[in-house]
């Protein structure tokens, strides 16, 4: 049997996305516990392959890895020129003959997961590839979204109206969030300047929020790369923030059980300029402590029952492999 | 239920509970601290009714359930496919634990269930209390309260609910929960 | 330069010929580089003979576009692995891209890549040169010093000359001398980081895009460039539905423009890129069905005047990098003829005229290419077993490179003999040197 990924929502599927769910309500209990560890995954090797710089994902994962008892190796490549001249199967190679059982890798290029994923035998999980997919965020903020709102009494996905404000063209977590709300039969809509929206649609759009603000359950904010307004994507960070960032004024619009998302680092006073801290439906912090549970769950359903060809493991077994 | 040689019927497990309920209360006097815990998933049922028992005859007991999927020695070896989220009712430390399963068979779910209740604190004591004792032990593990031994062969799965105990072919039953107990 | 020159010559037995005269069931015997007797039933007398019934005896063919890497590139072509690729894949000229390093804009250059040619002996190469120095569009190269060296073609290729001014000075200059711009059709400004066609799939894969106006936007300025100083202008690897549409328009006012396209933008579309494989990666980049379909649709009613292979050879390790950072181009010599034959619905003697005497012409090798197949005409043929099935394998291809996107897919139709000036290059699917 070949190894399982989990490289893209494609991955998993629907039913997949909830029982990852289920399972992260699991890693979410060990977390809670005075001695946050359990043996589960005691002698197998994760390894963190990490080409762009991001310390907060990749201890995220380290975390998650250590407390299922995993070994970790972490190479941080960085975003240096090593990448461009060495091979990456070379390095892909190399590190699997030490023995690793999943890679988790982070890379700048859309698309590295899967070509390492031919490359090796070993489990692929995307810790972000490029402007595609990044998809232990959205199971991440699936798993948010989930237990926020039940904590505020409302159930299920579907129904749910999310809203995806800033630069959904070059984000991999909008790809991954967009993809996965809608598999679970929830309405996304993308806010934000035609300039900064994929060339073709991947969700309904506007670029009026004020007028959007009204119907959204969730409001998820995009981090905005100072560097697009360097390079002229959109005017000034200023006009933008006019635009399209949560400001009090709209902040107060928000319904009493709104939620606010945002996969961090913010931007303070560009896509946000407004205190988090004092917005009742900010659950900011929690999708960074549900990260580490997320990825739990996941490399658990990856790695903890591979090699018996019977039952159905979360992922690889409703999505549609490439 | 599944297609099987029937051993016990509604009525013998009412009348094993009963008894395995006396026995608990007998052996734990005064039932101070004692705590009721149900391993995920066939022991859950068992713990619940247990509860009951002991409530109606002396008084309540906390009950509570453990997952032990995260701590089996057969990981990767097995689907996974954990029951609801651990739940224990009360400090760990200091109480007298009664872990209630439905069969005891290799003895590993009792060994994986000690290990997870060892990262939730430090118990007195840990008792077992298993409706069916199949036999086959792998391990040095053996049940105080026991509601029926029954001999089996390897090749049988033994399915324990409020209706009854059956023995059937383990061939019928392992595709579908990974495994005979 | 024919072994066959002093002694026996060899005879085409019981095959069929197709060139621009037409189609008939006749005998051909080579001798001394060239055609030496064509008729019914020869005597094999001293010949060699090869039974060639059930097969196709055609002029060679000619690629308007190869990129041979020699100089500078040779870890992934050389000029003679790349010339065997050719005869193999049934080609007696290439015309060899200038974006080499140095670049073929001297003659110098261009002498050597000639002479490189020469030396290998498998294919009448013939170096392009850029239109600009080191194809910086900036300055232009000696074009009238380029012409007496035997360049008849000028290009960027690998980008489009983007400055206005400059490539209309290019094509007045150019065109007094009788000679053929060629551009490579790309709005720069549009395609900074592209990596694939911008589109659906790009959107959902986290790609930059290369928008199909990119393209047509040049186009468009060349024909009206064309219009404006009544130079021709020879449209490279055309990849879009209003390309095609743009091109018919030009030649129905009469317009000296001529266009190819290449195997791979009527045979593959931008799905595959799904599996960020930078084998799919090329410049142009694969498009739509809808452009695809247009393409063949311009191939088959003239607008579209030559299949052009775009052969882009790159090593292995190239193609394992990233798919943003891999180099864009895949290989196509040895492929050309059984793709167009699998992917366009047209009779074999148009096909064939596609892949010879159309390109020939522009190339201004219609005195040595793509002739009939008549007594005293050079021998430079290939023999095509037009219905031989066959699968590629990426590793046994002469090429030095082996990044073919057709790996393992089942073609139809192989050149089986290849005759360059009488001489026998490839014989029976093998290159004789």
């Amino acid at each position: 049997m070949s190894a399982r990924h989990l490289r893209g929502i494609d991955d998993v599927g629907a039913d997949g996305l909830l029982r990852l769910l289920d399972l992260t309500d699991h890693m979410a209990e060990v977390g809670r516990r005075a001695n946050p560890k359990v043996p589960a995954l005691r002698g197998r090797t994760v390894c963190n392959l990490f080409f762009e710089d991001s310390t907060r994902t990749r201890m995220s994962f380290d975390t998650a890895a250590k407390r299922l008892s995993a070994d970790t190796m972490t190479l941080a490549v960085g975003s240096s020129s090593v990448n461009k001249g060495e091979s990456l199967r070379d390095t892909v190679e190399t590190l699997e003959a030490m023995g690793v059982d999943a890679f988790v890798i982070r890379h700048r290029s859309s698309g590295v997961p899967w070509r390492i994923s031919e490359w090796c035998t070993a489990s692929v999980i995307n810790a972000g590839d490029g402007w595609h997919q990044h998809p232990t965020q959205a199971l991440l903020d699936l798993y948010t979204i989930r237990a926020e709102r039940a904590a505020r009494g409302a159930e299920g996905f579907e129904n749910l109206r999310v809203g995806i404000v800033g630069d959904i063209r070059h984000s991999r977590v909008a790809r991954s969030l967009t993809e996965a709300l809608v598999l679970l039969g929830a309405s996304v809509l993308h806010i934000g300047p035609r300039t900064l929206m994929p060339p073709t649609p991947l969700a309904p759009s506007t670029d009026d929020l004020d007028a959007a603000l009204a119907d959204l359950d969730v409001v998820y904010l995009l981090r905005m790369q100072l560097e697009r307004i360097d390079s002229a994507v959109v005017p000034t960070g200023e006009e933008y923030s006019r635009r399209f960032a949560l400001t009090p004024e709209r902040a107060k619009r928000l319904g009493e059980n709104v939620l606010v998302m945002h996969p961090g680092p913010i931007n303070r006073g560009v896509e946000i300029t407004v205190d988090p801290a004092y917005l009742p439906g900010s659950v900011i912090t929690q999708q960074v402590t549900n990260g580490i549970a997320a990825r739990m769950a996941v490399l658990f359903d990856l790695l903890g029952g591979v090699d018996l060809d019977v039952g159905s493991p979360a992922i690889g077994s409703g999505g549609a492999a490439s | 239920m599944t297609e099987g040689k029937r051993v016990l019927g509604p009525d013998d497990v009412r009348r094993a509970t009963t008894r395995m309920a006396h026995e608990i209360i007998e052996r734990n006097r005064g039932l101070e601290r004692v705590v009721l815990v149900g391993l995920q998933r066939g022991g859950v049922w068992l713990a619940d009714s247990l509860g009951e028992e002991i409530a109606r005859i002396g008084q309540p007991v906390p009950v509570g359930s453990l997952d032990i999927s995260l701590y089996r020695d057969d990981i990767g070896r097995r689907p996974v496919v954990p029951g609801s989220v651990s739940s224990l009712p009360s400090e760990i430390d200091g109480a007298r634990v009664v872990l209630v399963d439905d069969v005891l068979y290799t003895g590993r779910s009792v060994k994986a269930a000690l290990d997870a209740l060892n990262d939730y604190g430090r118990p007195d004591s840990v008792q077992l209390a298993v409706m069916v004792d199949r036999g086959h032990r792998e391990l040095p593990i053996r049940p105080d309260f026991v509601g029926k031994n029954l001999p089996t062969s390897l090749g049988e799965s033994v399915e324990v609910d409020r209706d009854g105990v059956v023995i059937v072919d383990a061939a019928e039953t392992s595709a579908r929960d990974g495994g005979s107990r | 330069m024919s072994r066959d020159a002093q002694g026996g010559g060899v005879l085409l037995a019981g095959g069929t010929v197709i060139d621009i005269l037409g189609e008939r069931r006749v005998d051909v015997r080579i001798s001394g580089g060239a055609i030496a007797e064509v008729g019914e039933r020869l005597d094999a007398a001293d010949d060699e003979v090869i039974d060639v019934s059930t097969m196709v005896i055609a002029p060679g063919f000619v690629d308007l576009h190869t990129h041979l890497r020699e100089p500078g590139m040779t870890e992934a072509e050389t000029i003679e692995t790349g010339s065997r690729a050719a005869a193999l894949g049934g080609y007696t000229a290439v015309v060899a891209m200038p974006n080499t390093d140095p670049t073929q804009d001297c003659v110098s250059v261009v002498d050597f890549v000639r002479a490189e040619g020469r030396r290998a002996g498998l294919c009448d190469v013939h170096p392009s040169a850029s239109i600009t120095v080191g194809r910086a569009g900036e300055r232009l190269v000696p074009f009238a010093e380029l012409a007496a060296a035997g360049v008849r073609i000028f290009t960027d290729d690998g980008s489009g000359v983007q400055d206005d001014g400059l490539m209309r000075r290019a094509l007045e200059y150019a065109g007094e001398l009788g000679l053929t711009l060629a551009q490579h059709c790309e709005v720069s400004s549009l395609t900074a980081g592209a990596v694939m066609h911008e589109g659906e799939c790009c959107s959902h894969l986290g790609l930059p895009g290369w928008p199909a106006l990119a393209e047509e936007l040049m186009v468009h300025r060349d024909i009206e460039l064309v219009r404006l100083t009544g130079s021709p202008v020879h449209l490279l690897h055309l990849s879009t539905a209003r390309s095609v549409e743009l091109v018919r328009a030009a030649k129905a006012d009469g317009l000296p423009v001529t266009a190819e396209a290449t195997p791979h933008h009527i045979s593959l579309t931008d799905e595959r890129l799904r599996g960020f494989d930078p084998l799919f990666k090329v410049n142009p980049p694969l498009r739509t069905i809808r452009d695809v379909e247009e393409v063949r649709r311009g191939l088959i009613d003239g607008t579209i005047d030559a299949i052009a292979t775009d052969h882009a050879p790159h090593p292995g390790h190239a193609k394992e990098r990233p798919l943003d950072s891999a180099p864009p181009g895949m290989l196509g010599l040895e492929t050309a003829f059984g793709v167009a034959r699998a992917h366009l619905d047209l009779p074999l003697r148009d096909l064939i005229a596609l892949l010879s005497w159309r390109p020939a012409a522009i190339a201004g090798l219609g005195h040595l290419h793509g002739r009939p197949v008549e007594v005293g005409e050079p021998a430079n043929l290939t023999v095509l077993d037009p219905s031989v099935e066959w699968t590629v394998d990426p590793d046994a291809l002469a090429s030095r490179s082996s990044n073919t996107p057709y790996r393992d897919v089942p073609l139809v139709g192989r050149p089986r003999h290849t005759f360059l000036h009488g001489d026998a290059v490839v014989r029976d699917g093998v290159a004789t040197r």
